[in-house]
């Protein structure tokens, strides 16, 4: 059993009186794959905007990695220091600036803006660059604005700037929106190989990309956690059945 | 050569070029220094010029590339002015002073000295007194660091205000546009400490140079010049590298920047605190030529002018700011000065002088609806003609046939 990197104890968030996350707690291993699924307004993206310092939280507390630090209050340039990576359900590149721009960016280095003015890459930021490319299926495009990019690649390249930051937790909001089959294959490799370093958090719509990821499920309804296991084991659960699947 | 940092960014070379090849021309051209073809009115109205070109640079900075429109930007130009116009009006009046008090029989004492400056420049606002920010006002060396020290101070402490309460947008725009107007209303009161409307006059004159005006004229030129070009080295420099990508990346997704780890509202603040600075040093420069620095100068109309001028030369590129800001300058200065001729419709007549801000105005909309990239984006289309970039794509007609590859070997 891996040691435990998140904690999330008992949060909730309520907008203009609507409870958005109901005291939710669970935990995430630190190097785990997890699919979090649930109908919309289930709090899937409440509970990554409360992880990533987006909003706080009305109580609860979110306790991160061995000295169990609370992460509730840090604004969310300090939190991604932290080692916590966030993917956006739309691709969100910086689609004027070259791929490698892009990576360049994300790389894990200083982030004061004095070392960054003098900051130039060494051989191994650009190594770290090209195999990250090699591993995004990018290689080819280093020095094209992303902006043309495929969608799928803008997905991809942004996969690859959350790689380039070595987090260690990574949390994916629907990665395989709008995605052709083999894109699909090729997102799923990239995730599953992810997460045998790190912690990696899908939130996921579509039951067969979940199913293809062959990991932990933890289903969402109303702000709290309805059901947890294997997707099997979740899917034959009469609630999870009557809140989602069934309809 | 590829990777230095010339080698990335071949404009500057040429921009240097062409200033260097222009500051020259007007050297040559000048009443000081050759053949007397451009007046020296007009030497001075250049040399303006392109401390307006280097605030538009700044201005270009914090707005075509970190994506905040400032509309503050004038008032750190001038008060930039109004520090360097202290040391001035102090050390001319006190040679007008000395010089008129050495014929009294008893030799004036240090405090008579400072006294009669003191009536000599608050007289016109009903007073005689010092105030206490002109404690540096006899001091060179002072009252120069106070020229990039103050519009600094005040970009710090405004901009940590700002950006710690993620005031983004037009909002942003709106309350640094506040404080332009309320630092003019602020000079324009008497009680200011200086001269309300009158504000600082007898720049030109420098205090301990007896040369005529051709001459500092054509000096102040040169400094405009090479300020104008480190300005723009500098600014170049700041953009070409992970920097550049950060605050491009503020401009086009803020969110995003946050979420890879980079303090935005650092990067925004330090950016803003600089530009402020290269702000002031135009500013400083610019006076002096001008002549005359009051607070009708800082009036919000003057911050937006500048985000025209950039806006007209090409957002996000160094050389659309200069190219906006002199062009768009010399041009006004053309329409306004009475140079351009009236129109007669018959039954109306069109005087430039009241009819140039609407053709600027119109100008403005139309490039910002037809032609966002402004002036410099004429750029691109020279440049891709010249290297069309086909990552490596046969040219036809058979494939392979003519690849790019053979055609440089």
């Amino acid at each position: 059993m891996s040691s435990q990197l998140l904690e999330v104890n008992g949060i909730s968030v309520t907008f203009d009186g609507f409870r958005a996350i109901n005291n939710l707690s669970f935990n995430i291993g630190s190097a785990e794959l997890r699919a979090i699924i649930g109908p919309n307004g289930a709090g899937k993206t409440t509970f990554m905007d409360i992880v990533t310092g987006k909003t706080k939280p009305d109580e609860g507390k979110v306790l991160w990695g061995e000295m169990s630090k609370n992460l509730i209050g840090m604004n969310e340039a300090k939190i991604a220091q932290e080692g916590i990576g966030r993917k956006f359900q739309k691709p969100t590149v910086f689609e004027d600036q070259s791929v490698e721009d892009n990576l360049l960016m994300a790389l894990k280095n200083n982030r004061k803006s004095f070392a960054v003015l003098f900051w130039k890459p060494t051989d191994a930021d650009m190594n770290r660059v090209s195999d990250l490319a090699a591993e995004i299926g990018l290689s080819n495009e280093l020095k094209r604005k992303s902006g043309e990019l495929s969608h799928g690649q803008k997905q991809w390249l942004e996969i690859g700037m959350l790689l380039a930051q070595e987090p260690r937790l990574l949390l994916v909001d629907e990665p395989a929106a709008g995605m052709t089959p083999e894109e699909r294959e090729h997102t799923t490799d990239i995730l599953v190989e992810a997460a045998k370093t790190r912690a990696v958090v899908v939130v996921e719509h579509d039951m067969e990309f979940v199913r293809r990821l062959n990991c932990k499920v933890t289903v969402l309804h109303e702000g709290s956690v309805l059901a947890e296991g294997s997707l099997d084991h979740v899917t034959a659960n009469q609630q999870v059945i009557d809140v989602y699947l069934g309809r | 050569m590829r990777n230095t940092f010339i080698g990335r960014n071949p404009s500057i070379l040429i921009f240097l070029a062409v200033l260097a090849v222009f500051t020259i021309a007007i050297t040559f051209m000048s009443e000081a220094f050759g053949a007397g073809v451009i007046s020296t009115s007009f030497v001075k109205t250049l040399g303006k010029t392109l401390c307006l070109a280097l605030v538009a640079v700044a201005m270009d900075l914090i707005w075509g590339y970190a994506g905040i429109l400032s509309l503050g930007h004038f008032a750190f130009f001038g008060l930039g002015g109004y520090m360097i116009g202290m040391w001035l009006m102090y050390e001319r009046t006190k040679e007008i002073v000395a010089g008129s008090m050495a014929g009294n029989p008893i030799p004036p004492t240090e405090q008579e000295i400072v006294d009669g400056i003191g009536t000599q420049i608050f007289g016109v606002v009903g007073s005689s007194e010092f105030p206490i920010i002109w404690m540096f006002a006899d001091s060179l060396f002072l009252q120069l660091a106070l020229v990039v020290l103050v519009p600094g101070l005040l970009a710090l402490v405004f901009g940590w205000l700002a950006f710690r309460s993620r005031v983004t947008g037009v909002y942003l725009s709106i309350l640094t546009q506040a404080m332009t107007l309320a630092l003019s209303l602020y000079l324009f009161q008497n009680d200011s400490g200086l001269r309300g409307n009158n504000g600082l006059s007898g720049l030109q004159n420098l205090p301990g140079v007896t040369a005529s005006q051709d001459f500092v004229s054509i000096w102040f030129f040169w400094a405009s010049a090479l300020a104008l070009a480190v300005g723009y080295i500098f600014a170049a420099w700041i953009v070409s590298g992970k920097f550049g990508s950060v605050i491009r990346g503020i401009r086009d997704n803020e969110a995003r920047v946050r979420f890879l780890g980079y303090s935005v509202e650092g990067y925004k603040l330090f950016l803003f605190t600089v530009t402020a600075m290269i702000a002031g040093i135009a500013g400083a420069l610019y006076y002096p030529q001008a002549g005359i620095i009051n607070p009708a100068e800082i009036a919000p109309i003057a911050s937006i002018y500048l985000a025209v001028w950039v806006a007209i030369g090409g957002r996000g590129r160094l050389y659309g700011a200069v190219i906006g800001a002199v062009f768009v300058s010399l041009v006004s200065t053309f329409f306004t000065g009475g140079q351009a001729p009236d129109i007669n419709l018959g039954f109306y007549t069109i005087q430039w002088v009241d009819w140039w801000t609407i053709l600027l105005g119109l100008s403005f909309v139309f490039v910002t609806l037809f032609a966002p990239k402004g002036i410099g984006g004429l750029f691109d289309l020279i440049a891709d003609r010249r290297h069309p970039d086909r990552h490596g794509a046969d040219l036809g007609p058979d494939k392979g046939s003519l690849q790019e590859r053979e055609a440089t070997e």
